[in-house]
């Protein structure tokens, strides 16, 4: 019971890695568990899709000001980059490199496409996460 | 990553418990367990994580998400910590200004951190003297190997002192500190921390350790008693003259080595180049936050040469003005050293500064700061009280103006009454609406309202006794170096204090403000910082100019005001430490007369003297 649990886990943790959706930083993370904190990383992750969903709802109404205000932009995203990278999000911390690209050429529908990229990363990844934890 | 190394290391780190420091463990050497670390970064996030890892390197870890408290936390106790880590983009404060205020103020290693990996921002991590620069995210194997940093940092020290003695380890003056010995558990930088928090009447003996740890760094704390008889010494010989070992002659303090002379003999240099340099530097006062690390010794640097020299040559700060800045930048070391001695300074006080005449060539600053002392007479007490508060005015003109003018009005080293004048002068005219706004900005260095420790901070009570009030718009924050004038002049409350003495007191002030710790240092911070403007000198820089003989009464009282404005501006949080100037400081000083002077003519507000820090007078980092 337990083995197939911890199998279950162990494929669902190696699927988010093949397919890109976490780095070695989640590694680290998990690393910080111990029977002091044993659900460390889930608290993390908690804190960060609370925390950035605030950053993705200020991007997204930064996005529809005409017009784009990019420094602004550029440091949502750069605090929203800091964040998703310390929880070993991978794509979404290529996600936001783009975007800050798009934000330095100035380009506004390349940064509108790319938050839509984004968004939709971000759903997907809270979504595995939210199973992964609850494997017991 | 090395997933197999890190898990190696989980084994091992899993078993001891997140606290550092475990005296008894069984562990041999424990270090660099123990390490006390503050993070500073507005990602809860990083914060969270990073907490974590540093709990798991066995290190002592205090987090804080705001800058600024993070800053006023660190001048409350500026040794309470060992390496900050900072993140570069904050909503509150730049990372790099933390940087630079945590250098100056408090001396202590600081690593940068970022998700930004561009190589401008790591190149001005480097510039701004970031020991390290870490990109985002992090990684616990890099946060394992952050007390090397510290251990470096140390070594320098120790090498910078040993460097100034002639070469021989004066084993009779070194005196063991049986509490270092004892306490050292974990951590080798718990003598930093010893040291400065040991009264005044330790102080003055030299915390000369023997060499018996490579981490270990025997440190004296400069008192306001201590420096003033080294400044005294200095003024006497001649600074281009003095020589550590005729200092320390002089000076005839028992257990005070050649090698801490030398030293601090160093750092004091280093502070009227500073001063001189100031000049150079015009930023607003808005930095006020800044304003401080700029202060510090670095301001000092700044001010050497540059500084001054190019006000006197702008025609802002006359030349004999420089003298005087540079005598009041002595001079404000020199009494906040011993308030006591300041009062009683009366005769000596031109000691300093006739002998010292040749001071007012520009071209030596140094020379010009010994002529400060001699301002130091009962009439330049008074003024320097005044001058304190103008000083605190100021700070908070300076903030709005740049200049030497301030320095200009310092720079008189002949004339007290002149320069009395001046700082009422300026100082009146307007400063106390002026000061309230920017000072604000910058949260009250705890140094200033906490030091209790150093005499000087008593001497400066005086000073900050004014400050206090919370009418003052001189924000107290920005005085960190504030506080040191308040110990240089302890007499400041003594209206008869001399301008200069109140000058110096100011400049020291902000110097003090600036650099927690280093309560010495900020007085020479101040001179520079005076110069250099604006944003960074608080005040005094740009209060030179708008200075006019006034009265005295005046300018004390906004001084007074000022300061204690800015103090509970300064502090946001540290209010509650300002009432609490006025207890600390007496006990600390220890010289009841001196404080009860200073009580009487500060409006009744504590002596901040103590706040200035001196205690915590390192001189070690001080890069000549």
């Amino acid at each position: 019971m337990e083995r197939n649990l911890h199998k279950q886990l162990g494929n669902m943790k190696k699927s988010l890695f093949d397919q890109g959706y976490l780095d070695e930083q989640f590694i680290q993370l998990e690393e910080l568990q111990d029977e002091a904190n044993p659900n460390f990383v889930e608290e993390v992750v908690t804190l960060y899709y609370r925390d950035s969903a605030r950053l993705i709802q200020n991007i997204e109404q930064t996005l529809e000001n005409n017009p784009l205000d990019f420094a602004k932009l550029d440091n949502y995203m750069h605090q929203f980059k800091g964040s998703s990278c310390s929880i070993g999000a991978k794509k979404l911390k290529n996600e936001c490199t783009q975007f800050r690209e798009h934000c330095k050429t100035g380009n506004g529908d390349g940064c509108k496409r790319t938050f839509q990229q984004l968004k939709k990363e971000y759903a997907a990844l809270k979504k595995k996460l939210e199973h992964y934890f609850q494997v017991p | 990553m090395n997933l197999g190394g890190s898990r190696a290391v989980n084994s091992l780190t899993i078993q001891s418990s997140s606290t550092t420091r475990r005296p008894g463990d069984g562990v041999v050497d424990p270090f660099p367990a123990g390490l006390r670390v503050l993070v500073v970064d507005d990602d809860l996030i990083c914060l969270t994580i990073l907490e974590r890892m540093l709990q798991k390197c066995l290190y002592e870890v205090t987090i804080h998400n705001r800058a600024e408290a993070a800053l006023e936390l660190l001048r409350r106790d500026k040794t309470g910590f060992d390496i900050v880590l900072s993140d570069v983009h904050m909503p509150d404060m730049d990372g790099f200004k933390l940087l630079e205020c945590v250098g100056l103020e408090m001396d202590l290693p600081v690593i940068m951190m970022s998700a930004d990996d561009s190589k401008d921002v790591v190149m001005k991590g480097v510039t701004h003297g970031a020991c390290d620069y870490l990109i985002k995210p992090i990684r616990i194997e890099a946060l394992k190997n952050i007390w090397q940093h510290v251990v470096r940092k140390k070594k320098q020290d120790r090498k910078e002192m040993e460097f100034e003695q002639s070469g021989s380890v004066e084993d009779g003056e070194q005196q063991q500190n049986p509490l270092e010995d004892a306490d050292y558990l974990s951590s080798p930088y718990e003598e930093n921390r010893k040291n400065s928090n040991k009264r005044k009447d330790e102080k003055d003996e030299a915390e000369e350790m023997d060499d018996t740890s490579t981490l270990k760094k025997p440190r004296v704390v400069w008192s306001v008693e201590l420096h003033q008889q080294f400044v005294t010494a200095v003024n006497q010989l001649g600074i281009d003259k003095a020589v550590p070992k005729k200092i320390l002659e002089l000076m005839n303090v028992p257990g005070l080595t050649r090698e801490n002379v030398a030293s601090h003999l160093q750092k004091y240099r280093l502070y009227l180049r500073r001063v001189s340099g100031v000049s150079q530097h015009q930023n607003g006062l808005n930095n006020s936050f800044m304003g401080p690390p700029d202060v510090t010794f670095g301001s000092i640097s700044s001010l050497n040469g540059l500084g001054l020299q190019a006000l006197a040559a702008s025609g802002q700060i006359p030349p004999q003005s420089l003298s005087t800045i540079q005598a009041a930048a002595l001079g404000r070391v020199a009494p906040l050293i011993d308030q006591r001695n300041i009062f009683s300074y009366e005769n000596q006080k031109f000691r300093f500064g006739e002998g010292h005449q040749q001071l007012n060539d520009n071209s030596n600053q140094l020379k010009l700061l010994h002529g400060i002392p001699t301002n130091m007479e009962p009439k330049q007490l008074g003024t320097l009280h005044q001058s304190a508060e103008t000083f605190g005015n100021m700070q908070v003109q300076s903030q709005s103006s740049q200049s030497g003018s301030l320095m200009t009005q310092l720079a008189q080293p002949l004339s007290r009454n002149k320069i009395l004048n001046e700082i009422d002068g300026s100082h009146v005219s307007g400063l106390p609406s002026s000061f309230g706004q920017p000072i604000l900005s910058q949260p009250m260095p705890s140094g200033i309202l906490t030091q209790s420790r150093s005499e000087i901070d008593n001497v400066c009570g005086a000073v900050f006794s004014s400050v206090s009030h919370p009418s003052a718009a001189v924000e107290l924050s920005m005085n960190p170096s504030v506080q040191m004038p308040g110990n240089r002049f302890a007499p400041i409350s003594n209206p008869r204090m001399s301008a200069l003495a109140s000058k110096g007191m100011l400049q020291e002030e902000v110097k003090s403000g600036m650099k927690g710790s280093r309560a010495f240092l900020a007085n020479y911070g101040v001179f520079t910082d005076l110069n250099q403007n604006g944003s960074r000198d608080w005040g005094l820089h740009n209060v030179g100019p708008t200075f006019e003989p006034t009265q005295h009464s005046n300018m004390s009282q906004q001084l007074n005001s000022s300061l204690a404005d800015n103090i509970p501006r300064s502090k946001a949080q540290k209010l509650p430490d300002m009432g609490f100037q006025n207890t600390p400081f007496p006990e600390q000083f220890g010289q009841e007369d001196l404080m009860s002077a200073i009580l009487e003519q500060q409006e009744g507000t504590g002596p901040v003297g103590s706040e200035f820090g001196f205690d915590g007078y390192h001189l070690d980092n001080l890069p000549v």
